[in-house]
């Protein structure tokens, strides 16, 4: 089957002819977006309704002398003004991470990143409250910061975490995964070693809605409902209820239509804990919604590790071992959000797609002056910077053998004979076919070709370059034994209720943030009990109606909650055909699925519909025996391991050596996240991620000076590709199932933000091989790439 | 202040603080909350409308300057029950995921179409370079906007929404 023929031509009228289940089909979730009718935090305008805005801290450190907010409680709209000393009293100054380390809601002692939250006002509109901000006096006492990574250590460097009990300095945690001395021993005897300082500096999700929450306490019922820009409802419920004291029935968290979350959207952030505690007590609703200077400067950031590699091997190019040392910045906090037993998330898959004899990292993590965080960006819990440095390495391994780099990755791929493949730290590749995909790849770009056309550039000094990465993700966190966030396990409920008359609810505990849930999980349930999408309505972002689950991030919605979907579908349409064989009188062995119907086998026209059925379930009339009526099912599934989607990915840039100007000319993407259930949302993710690599690659960074100052902190400063700088994608797919999904699928969310970043440094590394260049590091800006081309590459951080 | 405007056909009216920014105007005055407000530098275009045709960046015009003025907003974009082409070639060909952006997204092209209703790609791709869209990559946008103009000039034959994998055939291992 090709990939043409599988696309059906549908629009979106056709929508209620499709043949039911997976396929291209339009989303569901557009009307209204179309329309300018989503539902967004921001759009939320209730009775009696207050504005909250935060005082931010404007030095990197510095002890809170004195806090004066006299003059703003003397504005006329000001209804509140609170200060950490004030929440310190209720026991509400500090917040656990989810990371088990603890953040500060407002700062009691110190202020230890600049834009730490330090006071909020709540007024009657949101100018006034911005206004009365001004009017807040704070004596500080700046002290030194500590923003170089590399000296956070050192025994002169002042202590940013000095609320923490005896702590002496600015460690935050060791880590290490592999088997250190069969990697020394594979090293002391391997023909070449390669060993590159690889940096993948901090960047920012930055989605294009910023945080933020309605918080609405009923002080009768004594009920708290809150509206927030959460990706995970159900996780926030529990930690509010804990933090605050609420008992957990009574608060209800509602995620309506987010608009982009990429991670930014996991953490707690302070901002939501203030409209709580103004709505508690006001007395009203309370509406906070940071700016984008506050989002770029305070909420979760990503990546920031430097990393030492190795790459062992022989000379003939077979790789034998990889070994990593790496430097994690944290921030001020360890807000990490990734599984408890897993503080460096999922970068144990650094040994990528290879078949390898040993692997071996060591990590240590510290504290920093700078906005906490650690997880976030569509990485798949630190899969990004993982693949960012095998993907590295082997180009720089490539380079010094003098080999190609495709054909150096084909010499090294896993066979599909290897699968289910264990790495050498320990990770269970699910299921997996390496070469085609790369092959396709290849064919797509013409990758021999593009190589004779290099070689002709080469010539005339014209600078193009090349770039190919192999990745192997894995996603779908996961299996209870080994994953939890904060003590709860990381499981997915589901509940589908069949209505009288056949049409269907499905009510999830993940939430989409433009995934488009609402269609893809239509069309799960759809395949699997024969309803048409359009008559199955799906509710999520919503503790009051979703059953519990740890929400969407890191890839887990399809391999965790659509798993879930399939499996309550499935559930249900075992009792069908139990209310199908009293219908027909038959025995349920006799009865076979047409997908929307039973019939009596070898007599198709005895047969009842799935819609026939729902109503029997409801009506009059005794039921087989032992059923009892209603047709619907409700489960939480546990997933028996992550998944494993992998690609190849090639980028051909051209380098302007007059600017050092990086254009992308051309951008292959080849993927295979196992069955394909709406190909149309898989390519859409596909080409968001990609775009996200090219900005990390080529211009996002969030640096600070000497100071600690934030140099990222609006979208004049922090660069986010527009339609100007890429080109338009050339995607390609391949098909491996997963073994134990249900229905075969993989996480894809963020394939492309993992695989694209290598893909596009490799390229611009390959066009600048006539100066003798190895590596240079992300941002490669015009500067940077120039100060490469003079022999001048230099850390970015 | 007292401000007067045509806003989607209608006139309105209303006593406003003079430094209040049309984005806050039509959200919270006016209750259109399909504009949206995405950063604070003119960057983002997430709050884009027509004020007299021109696509106007609203969180950086104070709404007493659109006085007098016609304002068109993604809610003026369905007339009678009937969408703009555009909005169908974003439902069609995929051109939004989360929607965040798509209010401005669709107004800054209703306005590249009306003054050059076959654009190139790269015209597109230069009108809309003015906004950030997070999830898309872009691709998809131009390809809906092509989708509106083909529809609009009565030209729609092939259909580019098939396109969503635009080179490859499924090899590897499906079973």
């Amino acid at each position: 089957m090709t990939a043409v023929e599988d696309r059906k031509v549908t629009g979106f009228e056709d929508n209620d002819r499709k043949p039911v289940g997976h396929g291209r089909m339009l989303r569901k979730e557009d009307p209204r977006l179309i329309r300018g009718k989503g539902r967004f935090v921001d759009d939320l305008q209730l009775n009696g309704m207050l504005h909250l805005a935060i005082l931010r801290s404007p030095m990197a450190h510095g002890r809170v002398v004195n806090v004066d907010i006299s003059a703003a409680q003397a504005h006329p709209k000001v209804k509140l003004v609170v200060t950490g000393a004030m929440l310190a009293e209720k026991g509400l100054a500090w917040m656990p991470t989810l990371s088990n380390d603890v953040q500060a809601v407002l700062a009691t002692d110190k202020v230890r990143f600049q834009g730490q939250e330090v006071a909020f006002v709540v007024a009657e509109d949101r100018y006034s409250a911005r206004d009365a901000l001004e009017l807040i006096d704070v004596e500080y006492e700046q002290l030194e910061p500590v923003v170089d990574v590399r000296r956070a250590l050192d025994p002169s460097s002042p202590v940013i975490r000095t609320d923490l009990d005896g702590k002496t300095d600015n460690h935050c945690f060791d880590w290490q995964t592999g088997d250190k001395a069969a990697t020394d021993a594979v090293f002391a005897s391997a023909d070449v070693v390669v060993t590159e300082d690889i940096v993948y500096p901090r960047v920012h999700p930055a989605p294009m809605e910023t945080c933020g929450a309605v918080a609405d306490y009923d002080a009768v019922e004594g009920r708290l409902t809150l509206w927030s820009t959460t990706q995970a409802p159900h996780a926030h419920r529990t930690l509010y209820a804990i933090v605050a004291g609420l008992p957990e029935h009574k608060i209800r968290v509602i995620s309506p239509d987010i608009g982009g979350g990429f991670g930014n959207k996991v953490p707690i952030y302070p901002g939501y804990v203030c409209a709580i505690v103004g709505s508690l007590l006001t007395g009203r609703p309370v509406k906070w919604v940071e700016d984008r200077s506050e989002n770029l400067t305070s909420t979760g950031f990503a990546r920031d590790y430097i990393m030492r590699g190795e790459i062992a091997a022989t000379k003939d190019g077979k790789i034998l071992a990889i070994r990593t040392n790496v430097l994690a910045d944290h921030g001020a906090f360890n807000g990490t959000a990734a599984p408890v037993k897993y503080p460096a998330g999922f970068f144990g898959v650094f040994t990528g797609s290879y078949d390898i004899e040993a692997a071996y990292c060591s990590m240590t993590a510290v504290y920093t002056n700078k906005a906490p965080g650690g997880v976030a960006y569509a990485c798949s819990f630190r899969i990004t910077e993982a693949v960012y440095l095998i993907e590295r390495l082997v180009d720089c391994l490539a380079y010094d053998l003098k080999m190609d780099s495709a054909e150096l990755r084909l010499k090294n791929l896993l066979r599909p004979e290897q699968f289910p493949y264990t790495s050498k730290t320990g990770w269970i590749y699910d299921s997996g076919n390496y070469e085609p995909t790369m092959r396709e790849a290849m064919r797509i770009a013409g990758y021999d070709e593009l190589r004779r056309e290099q070689a002709e550039k080469r010539r005339r000094g014209e600078l193009m370059g090349i770039g190919v990465a192999f990745f192997t993700e894995a996603v779908g966190a996961g299996p209870r034994k080994d994953m939890d966030i904060l003590g709860l396990g990381m499981a997915d409920g589901c509940e589908l209720r069949i209505h009288p008359t056949g049409k269907a609810v499905v009510r999830l505990s993940v939430q989409s943030q433009g995934q488009g849930h609402e269609t893809t999980f239509a069309q799960i349930v759809a395949e699997e009990i024969g309803i048409p999408p359009a008559d199955i309505d799906v509710v999520h972002g919503d503790t009051d109606n979703t059953p519990f689950g740890l929400g969407t991030y890191g890839s887990r919605s399809t391999p965790v909650s659509g798993a879930a979907a399939a499996l309550v579908a499935r559930k249900v349409r075992d009792k069908a055909r139990i209310i199908a064989s009293g219908m027909l009188e038959v025995s349920v062995a006799d009865l076979d699925w047409d997908k929307g119907s039973f019939h009596v086998k070898g007599d198709p026209t005895k047969s009842v519909t799935i819609q026939d059925i729902a109503m029997k379930a409801h009506g009059a009339g005794d039921l087989p025996e032992g059923v009892e009526g209603g047709l619907e099912a409700q489960i939480c599934y546990n997933p028996e391991n992550l998944t494993y989607p992998h690609g190849a990915y090639i980028c051909v840039v051209d380098i302007d050596p007059g600017t050092a100007q990086v254009s992308v000319r051309r951008f292959i993407a080849v993927d295979d996240c196992g069955t394909r259930i709406n190909p149309m949302i898989i390519e859409g993710q596909i080409h968001g991620g990609l775009t996200d690599g090219v900005g990390m690659a080529l211009m996002e960074i969030i640096a600070f000076d000497e100071d600690g100052n934030c140099l990222g902190g609006s979208l004049m400063d922090y660069l986010i590709p527009t339609a100007l700088e890429v080109p338009d994608w050339e995607t390609g797919f391949t098909v491996t199932p997963s073994p134990h999904h249900p229905i075969g699928a993989k996480g894809v969310g963020e394939s492309a933000t993992v695989g694209s970043p290598p893909a596009v440094v490799n390229a611009v590394v390959d066009a600048l091989k006539p100066f003798g260049v190895r590596h240079a590091d992300m941002p490669l800006t015009p500067s940077r790439v120039w100060d490469a081309m003079q022999g001048n590459a230099r850390p970015p951080i | 202040m007292q401000v007067t405007m045509s806003v989607n056909g209608a006139e309105v009216s209303r006593e406003i603080e003079a430094r209040l920014l049309l984005v806050h105007f039509l959200r919270d005055h006016l209750g259109l909350t399909g504009t949206h407000w995405g950063c604070d530098t003119s960057n983002c275009g997430t709050c884009v409308v027509l004020v007299d045709d021109e696509p106007v960046k609203s969180c950086t015009m104070l709404a007493a300057m659109a006085g007098g003025h016609d304002v068109r907003t993604v809610e003026g974009l369905e007339q009678d029950g009937v969408l703009d082409p555009l909005q169908r070639g974003f439902m069609e060909c995929h051109g939004l995921q989360c929607g965040f952006c798509t209010p401005g997204m669709l107004m800054t092209t209703r306005a590249l179409l009306d003054r050059n209703p076959d654009p190139t790609d790269h015209e597109i791709r230069e009108a809309i370079s003015g906004q950030i869209c997070r999830c898309t990559g872009y691709a998809t946008i131009v390809r809906s906007v092509q989708w509106a103009a083909a529809e609009q000039a009565g030209t729609r034959t092939s259909l580019p929404e098939q396109d969503d994998s635009r080179t490859s055939s499924a090899v590897g291992s499906a079973s």
